[in-house]
C-alpha cells in the first residue's frame, strides 16, 4: 500500500471531483426540463405525441450512454452543414457534447419517473380542483406538478446517483473529471488499488451526501 | 448498404461477430453476478452483524462507484493481483489475463451487486407463513429452499432482474476501453478506418436497441411462465 501516493493524489482527485459535480449539476438541470417536457407529452391524449415521447425515452434508455456520447461528439461533427452553423461553437467542445448527451439521457429517465408520478395522482384530486372552479392551468401548476415532484423524489434520487456515475464517461471524450484523472494517475504509476480507494472514496462520499439530501427532502415534503 | 456487406469489402460480418461477443460477455457477466448474489444474499439476510457489514459494503461500494472506475481497477489491477497470487505459489512469469475474462468479471461484480439487492428484496417479501408452513411440514433446509422459497423468489425477482440484465447489457459497452472487440469497440475501429463515425455509432445504437428489444420479449414470456397459478 503506497500511502504517499494516496495522500499526494487526493488534492488532484478532489479538484477533478469539482468538474464531475459541475457536469452533474448542469446536466441534471437541463435534463429536468427535458424530462418534464417529455413527461407532459407522454400524458397527452394525442396518440402521435405520446408515442413520440415514448420513442424518445425508449431509444435513450435502451442504448448505452457511451454510444450516445460518441454519436454526439464524434458523429455530429461529421455533418458539414452543422460545422457552418452557430451550433458548432458548442458541438466542437467535448465538455458541451458530454453535457448534451448526459442531459438527453437523464431527461429520458426523468420523463419516465415524472410520467408515472403524474399517473399516480388520483383523478379525484383533479376533479376536486375543477369542481372548485379552478382553471386547468392552475390545477396543473399548483396541484399536479407539486404532487408529482413529491411522488418522484425517491426514484429521482436514484437517478441523480446513476447520473453521477454516468458522468465518469466524460473521461472517454478527453474531459479530466474524477475518473479521467484517476485513470491518468493509474496509468502513470501502475498503482490501481490505491487510486481506486481514493477516487472511489470521493464518489462514495458524494453518493452519501446526495442520498441524505434526498432523504431529508422526502421527510420535509411528506404528506 | 455496401459498407455493411459481409466479407472483405464491408463491416457486416465484423459487426455481427461483435454483437455475438456483446451477447456472450453479457450472459457470462450476468452469470458471474448470480454467483456473487448467491454468496452475498445469504450474508445480507444473516443475523450476524459482521456478515451483514461485509455484504452491505459490497453492494454500497459497487453501486456508489462508477462502472468505468471498477473496470479500470480490474483492467490495470487484475494482472498485478493475479501475478502476486501466483508468486506466492512460486510462479514468477508474466501472466496476461484475457480481455474477455477481465471484462466479464468486472461487469459481473457490478451486476452481482444489483442482483443481490433484487434477491434480498424478493426473499424478504415472501410471506412469513411460507417459511413456517415448510417447517411444519418437516422439510429440511435444502428442500425448503428449493421447493418453497426459490420458485416464489424467482417469480418476484424476474421483473427486477430484467432491469439488471438491461444494465449489464449496456455496461458491457464500457469494456471496449480494455480492447475487447464487442459492438462498441468494433464500431470504433470501423469509424476510424472509414471516417464515418456518425453511421457506425448510430448503427451500434440500433444493435443495442435490437438486443434490449429482443431480450425484453423473451423476459416477458419468462415472467408469464413463472406467474402461472397467480
Amino acid at each position: 500500500m503506497d500511502l504517499e501516493l494516496m495522500i499526494n493524489s487526493f488534492p488532484k482527485l478532489l479538484s477533478a471531483a469539482a468538474i464531475t459535480l459541475k457536469l452533474l449539476s448542469v446536466s441534471l438541470i437541463i435534463g429536468l426540463f427535458i424530462g418534464l417536457f417529455f413527461a407532459i407529452l407522454r400524458i397527452n391524449k394525442n396518440i402521435f405525441i405520446s408515442k413520440f415521447a415514448y420513442g424518445y425515452s425508449y431509444v435513450f434508455r435502451g442504448t448505452p450512454l457511451l454510444v450516445q456520447i460518441f454519436i454526439i461528439y464524434f458523429g455530429l461533427g461529421q455533418i458539414e452543414y452543422l460545422r457552418s452553423t452557430v451550433l458548432w461553437v458548442i458541438l466542437k467542445e467535448p465538455y458541451w457534447c458530454a453535457i448534451i448527451a448526459f442531459a438527453l439521457n437523464t431527461g429520458a429517465y426523468t420523463s419516465e419517473i415524472l410520467r408515472s408520478a403524474f399517473q399516480t395522482i388520483k383523478p379525484g384530486i383533479i376533479e376536486a380542483g375543477k369542481s372548485l372552479g379552478i382553471s386547468n392551468k392552475v390545477i396543473f401548476f399548483k396541484v399536479q406538478i407539486p404532487m408529482a415532484i413529491r411522488q418522484s423524489l425517491p426514484a429521482y434520487g436514484n437517478e441523480i446517483i446513476l447520473m453521477m456515475k454516468g458522468t465518469s464517461l466524460a473521461s472517454t471524450v478527453t474531459i479530466m473529471d474524477l475518473t479521467g484523472v484517476a485513470k491518468y494517475i493509474i496509468s502513470t504509476t501502475f498503482k490501481p488499488i490505491e487510486v481506486f480507494i481514493v477516487a472511489g472514496g470521493i464518489y462514495l462520499f458524494m453518493t452519501f451526501i446526495i442520498h441524505n439530501v434526498i432523504k431529508f427532502l422526502e421527510k420535509k415534503y411528506i404528506y | 448498404m455496401e459498407i455493411l456487406a459481409f466479407g472483405d469489402t464491408g463491416w457486416g460480418d465484423e459487426l455481427f461477430y461483435a454483437t455475438l461477443m456483446t451477447i456472450a460477455v453479457s450472459i457470462t457477466a450476468m452469470f458471474i453476478g448470480f454467483l456473487f448474489a448467491l454468496i452475498f444474499t445469504p450474508l445480507k439476510l444473516s443475523k450476524n452483524k459482521f456478515l451483514n457489514f461485509i455484504a452491505n459494503s459490497y453492494t454500497t461500494i459497487i453501486r456508489g462507484v462508477p462502472e468505468l472506475l471498477v473496470i479500470y481497477l480490474f483492467f490495470f489491477g487484475g494482472t498485478g493481483a493475479l501475478m502476486f497470487v501466483a508468486s506466492i505459489f512460486g510462479y514468477n512469469e508474466y501472466i496476461e489475463i484475457n480481455a474477455f475474462i477481465t471484462g466479464a468479471f468486472a461487469i459481473g461484480i457490478i451486476s452481482g451487486a444489483y442482483s443481490t439487492e433484487v434477491f434480498r428484496g424478493a426473499i424478504q417479501s415472501i410471506d412469513k407463513g411460507q417459511f413456517e408452513a415448510a417447517n411444519v411440514l418437516g422439510l429440511n433446509k435444502f428442500r425448503k429452499f428449493i421447493k418453497i422459497i426459490l420458485p416464489q423468489t424467482l417469480r418476484l425477482a424476474i421483473p427486477n432482474l430484467s432491469n439488471v440484465w438491461q444494465i449489464t447489457l449496456k455496461d458491457t459497452s464500457l469494456i471496449s476501453v480494455t480492447g475487447l472487440v464487442e459492438i462498441m469497440r468494433q464500431s470504433y475501429i470501423a469509424a476510424g478506418s472509414t471516417r464515418d463515425p456518425l453511421f457506425f455509432y448510430s448503427f451500434a445504437a440500433v444493435l443495442y436497441l435490437l438486443l434490449t428489444f429482443v431480450s425484453m420479449k423473451f423476459i416477458n414470456r419468462l415472467e408469464a411462465r413463472y406467474s402461472k397459478g397467480y
